[in-house]
């Protein structure tokens, strides 16, 4: 095990935004600190507490369905999840997600359970499970994205380009 | 070449033909956050060095998801849009004027342009043709400072709506059963383009509907032909000279076509969790189920078209003991036309109660907030767990006949049965 590895939660498909980030918690919307306590609270209660940094968000499809609260990827993030694995994701999500600098990865999920060891390789696209020997290929994200999240976010690459580099 | 519609729009906008999963910078003629997606936007604007908007008329601000503010958090984080816009000199549309989509429907959207916003559903101004994508703040920003974003060209699925709607049937039975038919992720990333002789027959409050939901289904946008109901309904809004005729080639290659009979539907029932859990109102999960709360309005079905039919509904009849009723008009202008047509009357004397404009009850931030364990019944998009505050409640969406049938027996009703 290198210090690349993480713990594999598994959740569903069809996980709404509504579950990442429940609207009754709207009034912690700029009180980052609080509302990660309740990242993903009404898919798994237990992870929010439990979650240690390094580890996987692992889920079937159309991962972040519905609203565009951006907030939703912004609490994986600082939940300590190094990224989000999917066998596919709704757009705004994912749009979301590489724009505040949480690595989303379209991959087959099938097959990894709960608690395994991860880890991944975002240059050659791979995605090994330790636990039970699985490798799984992905697809790199289109350029405009790897360059988002190389430099850190969105803010952070119109900071540094003056504009977007295609 | 043929193009499909949003290939067009896209066309226009960057001066050549572009296909399908081609990377375009485009640039936006309409910006748009709300006082959800708002504060992180503009804090992403400051982080950025922010001195001004290059283009301030195509930015606004809209306070609508708590309408008016319930906490002192979110009166806070209004102000402090309030504030800004103010101080860079773009335009707020304050508590009380409406849902963000239907003020955009109604005041600005335009055939051809792209209109970005801070709100998933955003692909309402599809109804008018736009190109209209929610994303989040931190894009919402960068569009409102550059006036530029880059986009995806989306595939598109080509939904053919035809034959006459029968008594008791909707746009909204329409679009639920397309969600139920294609799944909750069934159109993600790409475009719903919606055409066929229904399309064309319906006005921009049914067709509305349609674009609206584009994205329970995953749809990066859903678009609607610009014709001549687009012209009446602009001309009906005061802007004549905004209409220009946009349609897809009907001839253009899509990846995905399906043909729906409208005359062989009955209503429709999402069942709660997801809204591609469909089914008709006589199967036996929806029908009978007790419902403790309707919830009418929203940026789906919150305009007086629906308000209407729920009105002649419900007139002279009252409300199923056990069950409450909430209304929301969907902007200032619906609130004042139900006013001078006494729906909001029918609605108070039946036992119902009447908010002001906004989000209301959908967020699940105030006004309508469900107990565990309740059943609510609602003219809404969207039925996630948690979606109106409470993960313990169970939500069902419908079209506002079948919400109003149902509010009068206390049950899931088939409006067919009282219309
Ligand atoms: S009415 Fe509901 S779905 Fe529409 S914009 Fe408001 S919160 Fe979103």
């Amino acid at each position: 095990m290198t210090n690349n590895t993480g713990r594999a939660w598994i959740f569903a498909s069809d996980i709404s935004t509504d579950l990442i980030f429940p609207g009754r918690y709207v009034h912690l919307l700029s009180n980052m600190p609080e509302l990660v306590k309740h990242t993903l609270e009404d898919a798994r209660s237990d992870y929010a507490g439990a979650v240690q940094p390094g580890d996987f968000v692992v889920a079937g499809d159309n991962f972040g369905m519905g609203s565009s609260r951006e907030q939703a990827p912004v609490i994986i993030k600082l939940s300590g999840a190094r990224a989000v694995l999917a066998k596919s994701f709704a757009r705004i999500f994912f749009r979301n997600a590489i724009n505040v600098g949480l690595p989303a990865i379209e991959v087959n999920t099938d097959g990894i359970n709960e608690g395994d060891q991860l880890s991944i390789d975002f240059g050659s696209g791979r995605l090994t499970d330790h636990t039970n020997g699985i490798e799984r290929r992905f697809e790199p994200l289109p350029p405009i994205m790897t360059e988002i999240l190389a430099d850190g976010g969105l803010v952070e690459h119109i900071k540094k380009h003056g504009d977007f580099h295609l | 070449m043929p193009m499909t519609l949003v290939e067009k729009i896209i066309a226009a906008k960057v001066g050549h033909e572009v296909c399908p999963g081609q990377l375009v910078m485009v640039p936006v003629d309409q910006v748009f956050a709300h006082d959800l997606s708002g504060p992180l936007a503009i804090s992403q604007l400051k982080a950025l060095g922010f001195s001004g908007f290059k283009h301030p008329e195509k930015v606004r601000f809209f306070l609508d998801h708590a309408s008016p503010s319930s906490t002192v958090a979110s009166a806070n984080e209004q102000k402090t849009i309030r504030d800004f816009a103010l101080q860079s000199g773009v335009e707020l549309i304050d508590v009380g004027e409406g849902i963000s989509h239907q003020v955009v429907m109604e005041r600005y959207a335009k055939p051809g342009e792209i209109i970005i916003g801070g709100d998933s559903h955003t692909c309402t101004g599809g109804a008018v043709a736009a190109l209209a994508t929610g994303v989040g703040s931190t894009d919402v920003a960068i569009a409102m400072y550059l006036c530029r974003t880059w986009l995806k060209v989306p595939e598109t699925m080509r939904f053919v709506i035809k034959g006459q709607l029968p008594r008791g049937v909707y746009s909204k039975d329409v679009m639920l059963h397309i969600v139920g038919k294609i799944g909750a992720g069934g159109a993600t990333y790409r475009s719903m383009e919606f055409v066929g002789s229904a399309i064309d027959s319906w006005g921009l409050p049914d067709r509305a509907v349609l674009p609206n939901m584009a994205v329970e289904a995953g749809g990066k946008c859903g678009l609607c032909p610009s014709d001549a109901k687009t012209k009446e309904y602009l001309t009906a809004q005061g802007r004549p000279q905004d209409y220009s005729p946009l349609a897809g080639d009907n001839n253009a290659p899509c990846q995905f076509e399906m043909t729906v009979d409208a005359a062989t539907l009955e209503p429709q029932i999402a069942l709660p969790h997801t809204v591609d859990r469909v089914v008709g109102v006589t199967d036996k999960l929806a029908r009978g189920i007790k419902v403790h709360q309707i919830y009418l309005g929203t940026c789906t079905n919150g305009r007086i078209e629906d308000f209407r039919i729920i009105s002649n509904i419900l007139k002279g009849h009252k409300i199923a003991k056990g069950t409450r009723l909430v209304a929301t008009p969907a902007s200032r202008r619906v609130y004042l036309e139900g006013l001078k047509e006494g729906v909001w009357t029918s609605i108070i004397e039946a036992g119902g109660l009447v908010n002001s404009p906004g989000c209301g009850a959908c967020p699940g931030i105030q006004t309508g907030i469900l107990g565990s364990g309740e059943n609510c019944l609602s003219t809404m998009n969207r039925n996630f767990k948690g979606r109106m505050g409470n993960p313990e409640a169970f939500i069902y969406l419908a079209s506002p006949a079948t919400c109003a049938a149902s509010a009068l027996t206390g049950v899931i009703t088939d409006p067919r049965e009282v219309l």
